[in-house]
């Protein structure tokens, strides 16, 4: 049974409510733009604490970090999607017609990705006007975007596979928080030679560290542990697809 | 307040979410403590005040929450056929609001002190504290109400989040003003009165009595109070006058 | 019109010893069903008796506890995609989304379905004519009533014309105009169509007008089946019911009726008996009832409904006899029947 056409069916009635549904489209719009806002503007002068070396400034030192939080809560918002349809019951449809039903989280996952490239879009745009300096090429900018691709697909693999689990709206806090953390606890407003303590040795463990920091050198065009960086949100990426899917089949025992 | 105190779910957030944003920023931002001017060497206790005004923010939610949901199931109609006064609600509502400020601002101070942070206006500058965390709880739950009883709308009070946010970040919660260094943003910090209910907690964390601070910071609760409380009560009575 | 041809295809239901449990509670205890193709099969039961738990196994909604069940030639567990592109479903409560049009709805179907793209528009159009929504079709569906929402479904169930059709209870909540509209389709749909229909309904009439079989189903358990007409024909006699006019009568009144036949469980309103000489003893019970002294506000002559079928094999009025609620698989099940 092919999965494409339930993948593009559900991809299509996602975007379609998500576009045409204000208070569904407009936070993940503009929560990015408004981080990026406060934090290259009200922090731009962190930039000048001793030791802080990279090149291009502030304002796209703070772009990545906003750009790959963006991604991330791109699929998190679409996983808020997913248990909101089990919740109504609408996904009982969904199973019902969809002869491959693999096609579903496929579906939702290329709605993710179309949301969080109009945001993506936006801010890049905002972030060109406010000053981001691209120092990479042509392969760096696109290395950056496709980890962000990478985190947005984790992203919407982890909520999915919590929605398909909890079947409840109320289990959005379950969703958001963790990303929250894992996305908070990386080298968020300094690189990860000036931070201090606890928080420190967190952010040395947390694999959101490296992808940041490979995000940042690309477009510094001097990108560190390439390599480490795209294992790291491939092996997420598929370790969280087998949770989704695990997830869907959950969803299918329980009926 | 019964209400108010009796819900974990409406009292959990406003010290959990400031306490994680606090642990987060105070981690992340410690290196800014390095810049030249910076007012202290304790990132935690220039972030500290920082929650104190967040938790008061949620206050706003909270009390926008609860009485348009009274609103909503026509509590607030069958009370407007009682002898009760409108006056009476709005002051059991907010005196609610006001007691979860207490508790949150006590939260706060204890979260510092566990920290090991030193609080430079001593014992008394904490008691300060607690009278200027429970007039802004009380100006935000009034503001709270006011969009309640206005809108009669649940979702609209928690539209009201991202706006409370913008309030927040666009203010001097990470950066003293001083060292704003991006002109837009440190005018608009500046316009910002959010920015001032900040500046009155840290100056009696870090700094001791600063009179500026103190007379500003509470100017601005006192005004928000007034204003807020204002048009909440004319809001109330031209709902129940329907 | 149909997807297969229905006259090669197999379009019928097999369905041997299906159990469901649902932690402690059974709530489809070993049934055995045989549905032809293009035959309507009417499962009749109060709430609770496990009609809906059977149609979300059978539909692949629901992986069965034990025994197996085939439908359209293919296995509900191991062969579930063919399974659901062959049936359409219209279930309970029709899940629609209130932010999507008609249309849209119409237009996923046909997306999820893999109907080619040159195709769903006239497909969409052609079923929003069919069930009488072309003037909604571009409204959002949170201004729709009950009636436009179970017309939708139903087109929704036909869009990829399937072979077998399940509609789980389609009828409840309708006015009789949209009750009678969708009859009718329903008729059309085996008639014309070919296409089987498994039919879910706690109406006794809708059974009966509509099926070609009926399956009665109570605790899990199918309790009788065969036509209707077979099925009345066992109960066979007539029944007569009695009102007394003054309320103290209505001992000497049973006993009277008592003599002709034996009593209707589960009257409550009057007072019944199962006739021994059918239609004929009627006469001897007005004339019993007059040399008693004894006058009634109304005698009626019933003859056996699906009522009485479901009367006789449980001991209990099928009008009122709904229990519990089936147990949803997504909420915890709630008290009721123990293994």
């Amino acid at each position: 049974m092919r999965i494409w056409p339930v993948a593009q069916g559900v991809a299509w009635r996602t975007l379609k409510i998500v576009l045409t549904t204000p208070s569904l489209f407009f936070p993940s719009l503009l929560f990015p733009l408004f981080f990026f806002t406060a934090f290259a503007g009200g922090l731009s002068q962190v930039s000048h604490v001793p030791g802080f070396n990279y090149p291009p400034g502030y304002t796209t030192f703070q772009f990545v970090f906003v750009l790959l939080q963006s991604a991330a809560f791109g699929g998190v918002f679409t996983g808020f999607g997913v248990a909101r349809d089990f919740e109504t019951g609408f996904a009982r449809r969904l199973l019902l017609a969809s002869p491959n039903r693999s096609g579903i989280v496929l579906g939702y996952g290329l709605a993710a990705l179309a949301r969080w490239a109009i945001t993506a879009t936006m801010l890049t745009m905002i972030a060109l006007i406010a000053g981001l300096n691209i120092g990479g090429n042509g392969v760096d900018v696109f290395g950056l975007y496709l980890l962000a691709v990478l985190v947005n697909m984790a992203g919407f693999l982890w909520s999915c596979g919590i929605g398909m689990r909890l079947r409840t709206i109320q289990a959005g806090p379950l969703m958001q928080m963790p990303v929250f953390l894992t996305l908070f606890f990386a080298p968020v407003y300094v690189p990860l030679e000036l931070l201090q303590g606890w928080i420190h040795a967190v952010a040395r463990a947390n694999p959101v560290t490296y992808v940041l920091a490979t995000g940042r050198g690309f477009l510094a065009g001097d990108p560190p542990h390439v390599a480490l960086a795209f294992g790291l949100a491939v092996g997420s990426a598929a370790v969280l697809a087998l949770w989704a899917f695990r997830g869907l089949r959950n969803a299918e025992a329980a009926g | 307040m019964t209400r108010t105190l009796r819900q974990p779910a409406s009292a959990i957030p406003p010290l959990v979410f400031p306490t994680m944003l606090l642990a987060v920023n105070a981690g992340g931002l410690k290196a800014s403590t390095l810049l030249p001017g910076f007012p202290t060497h304790s990132f935690l206790a220039f972030a500290l005040a920082v929650p104190f005004i967040q938790g008061a923010l949620f206050s706003t939610m909270n009390a926008g929450t609860d009485l348009a949901r009274d609103i909503q199931t026509g509590f607030l109609t069958r009370l407007s056929l009682t002898s009760l006064r409108g006056s009476a609600l709005l002051a059991g509502q907010l005196s609610g609001i006001v007691a979860l400020g207490l508790v949150q601002a006590l939260f706060y101070i204890a979260v510092g002190l566990i920290a090991g942070v030193h609080f430079a206006a001593g014992f008394a500058g904490m008691l300060v504290l607690l009278g200027f965390g429970a007039v802004v709880s009380l100006g935000f739950g009034g503001l709270g109400s006011f969009m309640a009883l206005r809108t009669g709308s649940g979702e609209a009070i928690q539209g009201l989040f991202p706006l409370l946010f913008v309030f927040l970040f666009i203010s001097s919660m990470n950066t003293p003003r001083n060292l704003i260094g991006v002109h837009w943003f440190k005018v608009a910090a500046t316009i910002n009165p959010v920015s001032y209910l900040i500046e009155c907690v840290r100056s009696l964390i870090i700094t001791g009595w600063d009179g500026q601070a103190l007379a500003l910071g509470f100017a601005v609760a006192a005004a928000i109070a007034v204003a807020s409380i204002a048009l909440s009560t004319w809001a109330l009575s031209r709902r129940m006058a329907r | 019109m149909v997807n297969a041809d229905s006259s090669l295809a197999d379009n019928s239901i097999v369905v041997e010893g299906l159990v469901r449990d649902f932690k402690t509670l059974r709530a489809v205890d070993g049934i055995d069903l045989h549905v032809d193709g293009g035959e309507i099969y009417g499962f009749l039961g109060p709430n609770g008796a496990g009609k809906s738990t059977t149609v979300l196994m059978l539909t692949t909604l629901l992986p069965p506890s034990s025994g197996t069940a085939r439908v359209a030639g293919f296995d509900v567990v191991h062969d579930g995609p063919k399974v659901r592109a062959s049936i359409g479903a219209a279930l309970q409560e029709a899940a629609l989304d209130p932010l999507l049009t008609g249309r849209d709805h119409l237009r996923l179907q046909a997306t999820l379905q893999g109907i080619p793209r040159g195709d769903r528009s006239t497909r969409t159009s052609e079923l929003l004519e069919r069930v009488g929504l072309s003037d909604a079709a571009d409204r959002k569906v949170k201004g729709y009533s009950g009636g436009m929402k179970r017309r939708l479904d139903l087109a929704l169930a036909l869009v990829h014309r399937p072979r077998i059709i399940f509609l789980d209870e389609p009828t409840t909540g309708l006015d009789i105009q949209s009750r009678m509209a969708l009859w009718t389709e329903v008729a059309r749909l085996a008639k014309e169509d070919g296409v089987t229909i498994f039919l879910t309904t706690q109406y006794l009439e809708e059974a009966d007008v509509l099926a070609d079989r009926v399956g009665i189903i109570d605790q899990g358990k199918i309790v009788a089946e065969g036509t209707p007409a077979e099925l009345k024909d066992e109960i066979g006699r007539p029944s007569v019911h009695a009102t007394p006019l003054r309320a103290e009568e209505t001992q000497r009144v049973t006993k009277v009726l008592a003599r002709f036949g034996d009593p209707v469980p589960g009257a409550v309103r009057d007072i019944a008996v199962r006739l021994r000489d059918g239609t004929s003893g009627l006469a001897d019970v007005v004339r019993a009832l007059d040399n008693e002294g004894l006058i009634v506000a109304n005698l009626e002559l019933q003859q056996p409904t699906l009522d009485d079928v479901f009367l006789a094999k449980t001991g209990r009025s099928l009008e009122g006899a709904g229990g519990e609620e089936e147990p949803d698989s997504v909420s915890p099940p709630r008290k009721g029947r123990r293994r």
